[in-house]
């Protein structure tokens, strides 16, 4: 993929390692999150002193903690607003944010769907493990029904939020999932993140060893991974499968497992997944797939380009300074209505 | 035809506009103001507006109002009560009776005095025939029928031709007042600059409004308000929130940062919004959050991101923000959250101004969590505490929480333009680029400031948040006695603040039998009241606060030259209960009102004298 970003004084990964331990727990997914970031920063082609690192309370929220960039580790919820305003101050900042289901989905929901409304320049990496780590067990806004947790103990009895469709229904101009468990895919998905103009969401499926292990194991299993995902690529027609013969069909304007080879089916007859089509409709049958009837969309499910926020501040800004005849307090105190009185 | 026509000079008058809040009550009384001004006198403004946009028309609920002060003399309120009420309907005349003199002049739209009026005003009795406006000059005017006519015959349909009975309203009173008809004139092209027929029609109704008055007996007596004497320079006329909003934007000019306010609507504070959303061209950035808290946070980020952040809200947003505001703490960034306070709890009264905000400003929030916390006492000095808290927020490192009030908010004065070079210069404690040794909770031993390195800045990438930090380094730290040494240094930091804001000044004598103690936006009227006693010979003096934390250093000695001290507030005592804990040796009397209303320098006179009497 290309980069748009102009290569300068590259950093190197060993430039954002910092000394401080890293205190998540031993098989976390967040430290394969924290070394795939590192390795993707220096291909983003940004300055490290220009790569500012915001997030709110949760595990996953530490992360400013570990990586040394400027970093902003704030309130429960309010990452998403605290980044808005850092980005709309400086729009020459990179800025990412790191946050959980509960920070974004729960007490931050209103900063969450705001800031996708505004399309504001800014990558949020949504560390999804479907329950409260920090706080030691209870059900998150994303814990599947029925789940017993500490808070739930005959199971929950609240739907589950799906971050994707919240991200569509905000005017998501950005929607990307992944898994922890895979390097090489997150890879793609953070560089692609990086480079969209616009809030850039991904929801990264991550595994709590201590009080969800293995929630997402259904997805991400090493036996059943390849059967149970499906890596979407923009331009690609939508195969999956173990022995790649799977694919993804429209049928009466519904989605339709297929199998290649069977009644007549040809990968000519597959989706080819369009992730720059600025109707949604798509993008939000992809989000929505569920096992078993259909395996998890992974990979680059929209980007699509819009107005971003802060471009459009900073050009109204430009603007009224080449115009405006007030040029500073001294005119604008002198401004309008002034009388002159000479005692 | 000339009538038999006197002309009484006058020192100073008060003028109340009332009528339903469609009826361009508040447009009047800022044209009548700016006239004013514009010819030399000295005023003070305050409009009075239900918190409905159009509540029920012709109900008293629905009265919107408009009281002007102007005077020959400094005037510091808008006046208690009126020598002119102008009344467009039953509901408006009964809403203001008890707010106008005996023997004021009163006129009314006879056109609403009717019985559908009286019953949507709840009147038993026909008031033009009940004896009670006997000793009043009452002007029966048909406001709306000549009005309607004259903007008719100037083209306009019935509709819009209704709308101008307030400038039949403004020719009234300029004919009362003497004034140059010109100016209203002038006021009414530049207001309506791109609707010339609006101009014209508009221009007709106010001479006709004029004219009227020119031929009626019951206003043959007019009213000169001279000038000002002495008063020489540059004025304008500034309310509040304009003030407050100009006062930041010059704090960030003098300290060569751009401004960043990120805030949410809310009554009364949203003019401030909506003035930055107007000056991008000093650099200014408004960013209308999704809440109160979106508001703050955002505000918080632009902090770190190297602007001068400010957030404006009133009393429930103050609430909503406490979390942030001590994450701001914590963090040590500089921050001014204005609180434009409204009379509360909960909704309260969102129109109405009141001071009970005061202690949710010191302590309403999680752990210790010290803040300066500053109030503006008039309209114009709103500019001068905006640009102070901006000072104060950026040299100190600290958030500033800058108290204003409904009152001052939408009140306005005359004000002396300042010039931007006679204010103080503004030195943010910035980093060098790739500075040695830089970490971010190092100490300014004179402010005990930490240092401010700005996202961007090669060298100096660093960690904040909302853990507690270590010393010096700011890595996180759990460790016991660094908490402890943490706290206290946020703490001592505030009240250092002490060393670097003016000493408490006092209006009067040091010494005496009373010492009246304000803060905040009741200045006007207690100045007054303490003066007017003060001519009469009374030993009593005011010290009116605008730095509440810390305090002033001089506070003690100013209490201990007084056989009494009175505190007067709009609220319960909270003031009093807070110089209770600070100098605890003195004895603090207490004036407290809570009524959505501001304080009345003849109420105060009575305080005064019981307090008075009892020396």
């Amino acid at each position: 993929m290309e980069t748009k970003f102009e290569p300068v004084a590259i950093a190197k990964k060993e430039d954002f390692k910092l000394d401080t331990p890293v205190k998540w727990c031993a098989g976390c997914g967040g430290h394969a999150v924290l070394s795939t970031i590192m390795n993707v920063l220096p291909e983003t082609g940004v300055a490290k002193e220009k790569v500012v690192f915001v997030s709110g309370i949760g595990c996953s929220s530490r992360f400013p903690y570990y990586i040394n960039t400027y970093g902003f580790h704030s309130l429960h919820g309010r990452a998403n607003a605290i980044a808005s305003g850092i980005k709309a101050a400086n729009p020459d900042l990179s800025v990412w944010i790191v946050t959980g289901d509960g920070d974004s989905m729960a007490i931050g929901g209103n900063h969450f769907i705001h800031i996708m409304r505004r399309n504001i320049n800014v990558n949020i990496l949504l560390f999804n493990n479907k329950i409260y780590g920090l706080t030691k067990g209870q059900y998150s806004p994303t814990t599947p029904k029925g789940s017993v947790t500490k808070t739930s103990p005959e199971g929950t009895i609240e739907n589950a939020f799906n971050p994707g469709e919240l991200a569509m229904g905000a005017q998501g101009t950005f929607f990307a999932r992944t898994v922890d468990s895979d390097p090489k895919m997150m890879r793609e998905v953070f560089k692609a993140a990086a480079e969209h103009q616009g809030t850039s969401v991904v929801e990264i499926l991550l595994n709590c060893v201590i009080f969800a292990n293995k929630v997402h194991e259904e997805i991400t299993g090493k036996e059943v991974r390849q059967d149970n995902q499906i890596y979407l690529e923009h331009g690609k027609p939508m195969i999956f499968g173990k022995d790649r013969n799977k694919g993804l069909m429209m049928k009466c304007n519904t989605t339709e497992v297929v199998t290649i080879g069977e009644n007549g089916v040809t990968e000519e007859d597959l989706i080819v997944h369009n992730a720059h089509d600025a109707d949604d409709t798509n993008h939000y049958r992809l989000v929505r797939m569920e096992l078993p009837e259909f395996p998890v969309a992974m990979g680059v499910i929209r980007s699509v380009k819009s107005t971003v926020y802060e471009d459009e501040l900073h050009g109204l800004v430009r603007h009224a300074k080449a115009s405006s005849k007030i040029k500073s307090v001294d005119d604008l105190l002198n401004s309008g209505n002034v009388f002159e009185s000479k005692g | 035809m000339e009538k038999n026509h006197r002309v009484i000079e006058l020192d100073e008058v008060v003028v109340k506009f009332a009528g339903d809040s469609g009826d361009g009550m508040q447009l009047t009384g800022t044209q009548f103001s700016d006239t004013s001004a514009f010819i030399g006198n000295d005023l003070s403004t305050f409009p009075d507006y239900p918190a409905e946009i159009r509540a029920p028309q012709g109900t008293v609920a629905g009265v919107s109002g408009f009281q002007v002060h102007i005077g020959h003399k400094e005037v510091s309120t808008p006046g208690d009560q009126a020598d002119v009420l102008v009344a467009m309907n039953p509901a408006a005349l009964k809403a203001n009776m008890k707010w106008v003199k005996d023997g004021a002049t009163i006129i009314i739209d006879i056109d609403n005095f009717d019985n559908k009026h009286y019953k949507k005003a709840e009147y038993v009795e026909d008031p033009l025939h009940d004896n009670s406006l006997s000793g009043y000059n009452v002007v029966k005017a048909p406001i709306t029928e000549l009005s309607r006519n004259v903007a008719m015959l100037n083209g306009l349909d019935s509709k819009t031709a209704d709308k101008t009975k307030n400038q039949f309203v403004a020719g009234l009173l300029y004919w009362l007042f003497n004034r140059d008809i010109k100016i209203g004139e002038d006021f009414l092209k530049s207001k309506f600059k791109s609707k010339p027929e609006l101009v014209k029609a508009n221009i007709a109704v106010l001479r006709e409004g004029y004219n009227y008055a020119e031929t009626i007996e019951a206003l043959s007596t007019t009213f000169h308000v001279n000038p000002v004497k002495g008063k020489k320079g540059m004025f304008r006329n500034i309310t509040g929130n304009q003030a407050t909003a100009w006062g930041l934007l010059a704090g960030a000019e003098k300290a060569g940062l751009e401004m960043f306010l990120g805030s949410y609507p809310i009554t009364p504070a949203t003019e401030i919004l909506q003035e930055i959303t107007k000056y991008k061209s000093l650099g200014a950035i408004a960013f209308q959050a999704e809440d109160e808290i979106a508001g703050i946070c955002s505000a918080i980020g632009a902090s770190f991101a190297g602007r001068l952040a400010v957030t404006s809200t009133s009393g429930p947003g103050l609430a909503l923000k406490g979390e942030a505001i001590g994450l701001a703490v914590i963090t040590e960034l500089p921050i001014v959250i204005v609180n434009v306070q409204r009379g509360g709890p909960s909704t309260g009264l969102p129109t109405k101004t009141e001071q009970a905000d005061l202690l949710q400003a010191l302590y309403g929030r999680n752990g210790e969590s010290p803040v300066v916390v500053i109030a503006a006492s008039t309209p114009a000095n709103c500019f001068n505490f905006g640009f102070e808290a901006a000072r104060l927020a950026l040299e100190h490192m600290t958030p500033v929480i800058l108290l204003s009030d409904s009152y001052l908010a939408n009140g306005s004065e005359l004000w002396k333009i300042p010039s931007m070079s006679s204010m103080p210069e503004i030195h943010p404690p910035l980093v060098e680029d790739n500075a040695e040794n830089f970490y971010p909770y190092h100490r300014d031993p004179k402010r005990l400031n930490r240092y401010w390195a700005i996202p961007g800045q090669p060298g100096l990438r660093h960690r904040v948040g909302g853990l507690e930090k270590a010393d010096v380094t700011g890595e996180v730290s759990h460790d016991p006695m660094n908490h402890q040494v943490m706290v206290e240094q946020r703490d001592a930091k505030v009240q250092k603040v002490a060393e670097f804001i003016p000493q408490q000044e006092i209006v009067g004598e040091k010494e005496g039998d009373l010492l009246v103690v304000g803060w905040g936006g009741t200045y006007g009227a207690l100045v007054s009241a303490v003066t007017d006693l003060k001519q009469e010979g009374k030993r009593i003096s005011l010290a009116q606060f605008n730095y509440i934390n810390p305090l002033p250093s001089n506070t003690a000695e100013i209490f201990s030259g007084f056989k009494k001290i009175l505190v007067c507030e709009l609220n319960l005592g909270q003031f009093a209960l807070y110089l209770r804990s600070k100098h605890p040796q003195f004895t603090y009397l207490q004036y407290n009102k809570v009524q959505g209303l501001p304080l009345f320098i003849s109420e105060l006179k009575i305080k005064f004298n019981e307090v008075l009497d009892t020396i």
